[in-house]
């Protein structure tokens, strides 16, 4: 390969950090690349055809989302600097764990299929709160993108609120795998909900507020657990670092066997 | 390079050659996700939107407009993607429906607007016609897609979703 690699370290990296918004693209892009690579992992071992096919489907839903995010952030960073080729894939696969924004939520292993789709619950969930807003952003480009993903959050919240209840009303072991689940996963929830300093920043321009996304959330929540017959925990969901890039140690993982082939044969396609 | 101008009702007929990869019986004018056609004297644009964020034939199909307008002389071609208006089934022609149900696709059945979740929906079997059919799984072979089953004839086939 003679194409150079374009590094994102450097310009490209500063730029991001002078900007808010740039931040906050990454921020929304890396969620979604980040839950449609865990999603992935269940490809050709979904525990039947049909569920495999599902959470493949949601993968790509979530992949092609953080593309669109990736891509108008790029054009972005261009349009500071024509110098720069920076294109998605810079930014999906060269940039290193502490530049990503993802929530922590979003990078946890999958465990089985009831920490999978409680994952993709909590998340979906609070997507759909998240994008609803989105699509009222001044920045229309932003704005085109929420209105296309929320048509896409709309399925993914059905399903995995539709195997929140079932595995939460359903035999001893499936109530007891969805308890620990949740155990598991909710001190990552908060995460969400926590300003920060690029969101705030941005915020005019976003719509998002999020506090109240917090309050809609938390109904939201009430009425699929009570069906799910699930306690909404009281403790502190104290968890936090993915937004500002420090990150669990899950994280290197993903980006190792996302990002191999790139950075051993600089510019590879198929 | 000199650019070639044609009048846009030429493009838009070259448009209505070009297929979805994924669903070849369906032009992507019968999809609906051309949304506009201008010629600049820089040469031509074509608008297109994607159906799903996700859908991979999205680089074919950018790939195979320039490839028909060049066959037909049209060189100078600028494809620009939108993303809203979303793109909905609601733009499916007529004509693109008839043909998705005889190549054994079942076309959507309702307008977005009714708001009719997959679940409730009872699309008649392409191949025997009867009403009498079965949701196996909301997700399908494409993003577009759900499959479902007929209680008569037992084939399975899919559905093109609402969206």
């Amino acid at each position: 390969m003679s194409q150079t690699m374009i590094q994102y370290e450097g310009r490209i990296a500063q730029i991001v950090q002078e900007d808010p918004m740039l931040q906050f693209l990454l921020y929304a892009g890396d969620n979604a690349l980040i839950t449609g690579h865990r999603c992935s992992e269940w490809c050709g071992h979904g525990p039947i055809l049909e569920q495999d096919i599902a959470i493949s489907n949601i993968a790509l839903d979530y992949i092609g989302a953080a593309r669109n995010f990736y891509q108008l952030a790029s054009t972005r960073i261009q349009q500071k600097d024509a110098s720069l080729e920076v294109t998605e894939d810079t930014l999906a696969y060269l940039r290193d764990a502490w530049d990503f924004k993802n929530l922590l939520l979003a990078e946890l292993p999958n465990g089985d299929w009831a920490q999978t789709t409680l994952r993709v619950y909590f998340i979906s969930s609070f997507q759909w709160l998240f994008y609803q807003e989105l699509i009222k952003s001044t920045d229309t480009d932003l704005a085109a993108i929420a209105e296309k993903t929320l048509k896409e959050v709309k399925y993914h919240l059905r399903w995995s609120r539709e195997w929140v209840i079932r595995l939460g009303d359903g035999t001893e072991e499936s109530a007891n795998r969805l308890r620990q689940a949740l155990t598991f996963l909710w001190p990552f929830t908060g995460e969400a909900f926590k300003e920060a300093s690029y969101e705030t920043a941005a915020s005019s321009t976003t719509n998002i507020q999020l506090a109240n996304l917090h309050e809609s959330w938390k109904q939201e929540l009430q009425e699929v657990f009570a069906e799910a017959g699930l306690e909404v925990p009281t403790q502190q969901a104290f968890q936090t670092g993915g937004k500002t890039g420090k990150h669990t140690e899950y994280l290197g993982y993903i980006l190792a066997e996302m990002q191999f082939l790139q950075r051993a044969y600089p510019g590879a396609s198929w | 390079m000199e650019a070639i101008v044609q009048p846009t009702a030429a493009i838009w007929k070259v448009l209505e050659t070009v297929c979805d990869p994924e669903v070849p019986v369906l032009t992507i004018v019968d999809l609906g996700i051309v949304r506009d056609v201008q010629i600049s004297e820089k040469g031509a644009v074509v608008t297109i939107t994607p159906t799903y964020s996700s859908c991979p034939a999205m680089d074919v199909i950018r790939i195979q407009i320039k490839m028909a307008l060049a066959e037909a002389g049209i060189k100078d071609v600028e494809i620009k993607q939108v993303l809203s208006p979303a793109w909905t089934t609601d733009w499916m022609s007529e004509e693109g429906k008839k043909k998705l149900n005889a190549y054994g696709i079942a076309p959507p059945q309702y307008k977005v607007k009714d708001n009719t979740t997959v679940e409730d929906t009872h699309p008649p079997c392409p191949q025997c016609k009867s009403a009498d059919t079965r949701l196996v799984s909301e997700f399908g072979s494409t993003a577009c897609k759900a499959l479902f089953q007929c209680n008569d004839c037992l084939e399975p086939f899919d559905y093109f979703k609402c969206h």
